[in-house]
């Protein structure tokens, strides 16, 4: 449980340094040009070599979690996602995971009896409606973000944030993804303390990823509907970052340093973190592997030979009793009654 | 059963609080009834592996050599460069809890550290402190911790509770199996030696003399000839089958549990029986005794070198393709490692069914074919005569087992020969069967004497289940195809669900099977009389 309390404690650290580095001492260059870019550095080569690391370590073997019925005799119908035996099938089945969470929708909770009545189950689909609903409302918000990131802004992202702020209450409008991320991840957070075997699993390591961004929403709602900001000149400053001609502008908010300060360690913080489960899937190989292990051949790059007990050492100790109980010899000659 | 065990009453109120120190904090507390016996010296010493010597697991001293910290981190080192599982599952973990509650021996015991997370970080900790930046430098405030002999003997005591069922691996969003982190934890163990007796003894047997049990060629030969006898005595007809025959087109292999001891014999006499109906050209090894594959709980390196006897035997015999009995984590083995390990075995042929033709493309490099899915094939061609009432007294449930069924995906297969054979069959509860089956707590080596209270508890879930049906449908046998199972559940069902036989597919199979030329039968293959077989009812055969 102190996970909690040192998580806590890094994030509000995380906030104070932007506010004392901008307010106070006007490192605006630093927080608003050279963070940023060094961030986006380690995010990018941190991705990249732990993505490079684990395509470099082999699969000795090939081992599938099979969660349906394999291919076997043709009238038999196979479980084509859940035990994919083709190349095809296994993208099929990677995404399901990916796109639907697929292995998180099988969730069930099994419910223990007092007095010995024994244990029932139940479907239990919150964990998986909580990521679904954090992993898409983060997927929209960041898209909408693409704004800042283009001139002129494509349609497609116009078409997102349309569609986002389709309630059209408030001014400016209130946008769903922004709501429900901020929800979810309280959702999530509100998981790990409420049930007893999470809260007694999860480390700082867990706490940390969710205050660190309900603190980037909460920021960045802030200035969308509260404290308000200057749009343009933070598009200006992005836009001068991304083309690589930084510029500085005066006069963008101190939430706008706090809100990229913060987005800025998430990014750094991403490769060396539980966060790299969103390219882990990809390489698990209980997802990612066909089940055609008896059909086509896998090669282990390292396999080594081994000495196994041979035949013929087993026939020299076991002759005088094969032969007696009429078991068929390789070498009949040299029986121990001929070599005496 | 141990007279220390308590009442099933007792058992089964598990205790879901959580301690009130962090699991780091809580030291493993050794209860007797829930580990095995240490593995001895000289069984290691047949095998070549690491510090062999006699220890106790209840004494301080285990003997570990001096530099055990080195030759456990330069393992681990080892390990993580050469499997990319291990790394992947290290690194990618988020805690999120979705296995929690899907392992067995938690739910049948209520202890954190078999919550499947749980376990794995038992390992993850240690790889943290010495393999991450974060963790070198923020230690256990990150969930990291340094290798001392108290967590080493925490990951002997924990890794010796799972059963590598890889239930908590078909839940994880992210496929992470603890299967393959029990394994890989296992072989670090070995490293110092710190097997338990359980695995050790049955793999020095079965390297040496080829099978679990020691039995030798001589001695598997005349277990084999008398359930032959039995055969004669209850249908009339003689069977001899050949040993070691070279030229036969099939090598049959099975778990040696299958011809010494019941109910496998059973089985064992289900599968004599179709064979020598169908007049099928194979023989037995009594070097390649061993299906099951005790080094596949012991390490990789073992496991090949088990494993490696039956591709040999399969050349020295000259035979065109295997086929395996029926046994859970030998198809694992069989099914995701042989042709791995010790293949791709040029000198076979794809399998073909000689009685219908069918060419098992599924296992065109590995030519191993299973049972279950031979007979499917034949029972689909029309090729055997059955009498399902012969098993009219009996009503069946069916245990989907592990390796089976998530290392494989052998599912309809055996349901379809049931379903042909066993007019009263009833599935147990659909969260509890298929890929989301329950061990049967016993498996992966830890089917001991002395574990008796983790084998009980690891059993617990799927004995509910069936003790669900038989109270519904008055279900008196369960059937399974693995002779862990087999041997694992009279216990199990004596404890939680008493009244519940346990079978295998082809004694069920043998029982309905109509033989040419059998005498009219009036015992089931365990000897028993037939009931309510009226003599009207001879002719009146399923098809």
């Amino acid at each position: 449980m102190i996970g909690i309390t040192y998580a806590l404690i890094a994030v509000i650290i995380l906030i104070l340094v932007p506010w004392v580095g901008v307010q106070g001492l006007g490192l605006t260059c630093l927080f608003g040009v050279i963070i940023p870019y060094a961030a986006m550095a380690i995010f990018f080569f941190g991705v990249l070599q732990r993505l490079i690391k684990w395509s470099c370590i082999p699969n000795p073997f090939k081992i599938p979690t099979t969660g349906g019925q394999q291919k076997s005799l043709n009238w038999i119908r196979q479980s084509k996602l859940d035990n994919p035996s083709s190349t095809g099938q296994v993208i099929g089945r990677i995404f399901s995971e990916v796109l639907l969470f697929r292995s998180l929708f099988r969730n069930l909770s099994p419910r223990v009896g007092t007095q010995g009545t024994g244990v029932t189950y139940a479907s239990a689909k919150w964990l998986w409606i909580f990521a679904i609903l954090f992993h898409y409302a983060m997927f929209a918000t960041l898209f909408r973000h693409l704004r800042f990131f283009t001139n002129p802004v494509p349609f497609p992202v116009r078409f997102v944030e349309g569609l986002d702020g389709w309630l059209e209450v408030g001014i400016p409008e209130v946008m769903i993804s922004g709501l429900v991320l901020l929800c979810a991840v309280f959702l999530l957070f509100a998981r790990r303390l409420v049930i007893p075997r999470l809260r007694y699993i999860s480390l700082m390591n867990d706490f940390f990823p969710l205050f660190l961004l309900i603190a980037i929403a909460a920021t960045g709602a802030l200035m969308r509907y509260i404290v308000g900001i200057d749009v343009s000149s933070v598009k200006e400053l992005i836009m001068g970052l991304i083309s690589f001609k930084p510029v500085m502008i005066e006069g963008i908010g101190l939430l706008f340093y706090i809100h990229i300060f913060l987005v800025s360690t998430l990014l750094a913080y991403f490769p060396f973190s539980k966060l790299m489960h969103a390219g882990g899937i990809f390489f698990s190989p209980t997802r990612s592997m066909a089940n055609d292990n008896r059909a086509v051949h896998h090669e282990n790059p390292w396999n080594y030979p081994v000495k196994f007990h041979t035949y013929q050492a087993f026939e020299e100790e076991f002759r005088d009793k094969m032969l007696e109980a009429g078991i068929p010899l390789d070498d009949t000659l040299s029986s121990s009654t001929g070599k005496e | 059963m141990t007279k220390d065990l308590p009442e099933p009453e007792k058992l089964s109120q598990i205790d879901l609080t959580m301690p009130e120190t962090g699991w780091m904090d809580t030291p493993a507390l050794f209860k007797k009834g829930i580990f095995c016996h240490a593995a001895r010296s000289k069984d290691i010493e047949v095998l070549n592996m690491p510090n062999p010597r006699d220890w106790r697991v209840e004494d301080d001293d285990w003997k570990l050599p001096e530099n055990w910290q080195d030759i456990i981190m330069d393992g681990l080192r080892e390990r993580l460069e050469k499997f990319r599982s291990l790394r992947i599952f290290m690194d990618t973990c988020v805690r999120c809890g979705a296995c929690a509650d899907k392992c067995h021996f938690f739910i049948g015991s209520g202890d954190p550290k078999n919550m499947p997370v749980l376990r794995a970080e038992l390992l993850r900790s240690v790889y943290r402190h010495n393999f991450t930046g974060a963790g070198k430098i923020m230690g256990k405030m990150v969930g990291a911790r340094g290798l001392t002999e108290k967590v080493l003997k925490e990951w002997w005591y924990y890794f010796f509770q799972c059963t590598e069922c890889r239930r908590c691996s078909l839940f994880c969003p992210y496929g992470i199996d603890t299967a393959e982190i029990t394994i890989i934890a296992r072989e670090l163990l070995n490293l110092l030696g710190l097997n338990i007796d359980w695995i050790a003894s049955p793999v020095a047997k079965c390297h040496h003399v080829g099978n679990h049990i020691g039995m030798e060629p001589q001695a598997m030969k005349e277990s084999i000839d008398f359930l032959c006898d039995d055969i004669e005595e209850i249908t009339g007809i003689r069977i001899d089958p050949s040993f070691n025959r070279k030229g036969a087109e099939i090598l049959f292999v099975t778990s040696s549990g299958d011809y010494y001891s019941e109910p496998g014999i059973f089985t064992c006499m289900g599968y004599l029986m179709l064979f020598h109906q169908l007049g099928l050209d194979y023989t037995w090894s009594t070097y390649a005794a061993e299906g099951g594959n005790f080094g596949y709980f012991t390490s990789h390196e073992i496991a090949k070198l088990l494993n490696a006897k039956i591709y040999a035997e399969a050349e020295r015999l000259g035979v065109k393709y295997i086929l395996g009995g029926e046994c859970g984590h030998m198809w694992r083995v069989l099914n995701q490692y042989m042709d791995t390990m010790n293949g791709p075995p040029d000198f076979l042929e794809t399998p073909v069914s000689p009685v219908t033709g069918t060419r098992f493309e599924n296992t065109s490099s590995t030519k191993a074919v299973h049972i279950c899915e031979f007979t499917a094939d034949l029972i689909k061609k029309g090729k055997l005569k059955f009498d399902p009432k012969r098993n009219d007294h009996i009503r069946l449930t069916y245990h989907d087992s592990c390796n089976v069924a998530r290392g494989m995906g052998m599912l309809e297969e055996p349901r379809y020969i049931i379903k042909k054979v066993c007019n009263n069959f009833y599935e147990m509860p659909e969260e509890t069967i298929r890929e989301r089956t329950f061990c049967c707590g016993s498996g992966a080596g830890l089917h001991a004497g002395e574990d008796m209270e983790l084998r009980m508890r690891g059993g617990f879930a799927r004995a509910n289940a069936v003790r669900h049906v038989r109270d519904k449908h008055g279900v008196n046998m369960l059937a399974c195809i693995c002779a862990i199972d087999r041997a694992a559940f009279p216990t199990l069902m004596e404890y939680w669900a008493p009244e519940v036989g346990v079978t295998g597919i082809h004694e069920l199979l043998a029982n309905a099977m109509i033989m040419d030329n059998e005498k009219k039968r009036t015992e089931d293959i365990r000897g028993e009389d037939l009931p309510n077989l009226e003599p009207e009812d001879k002719g009146d055969s399923n098809v």
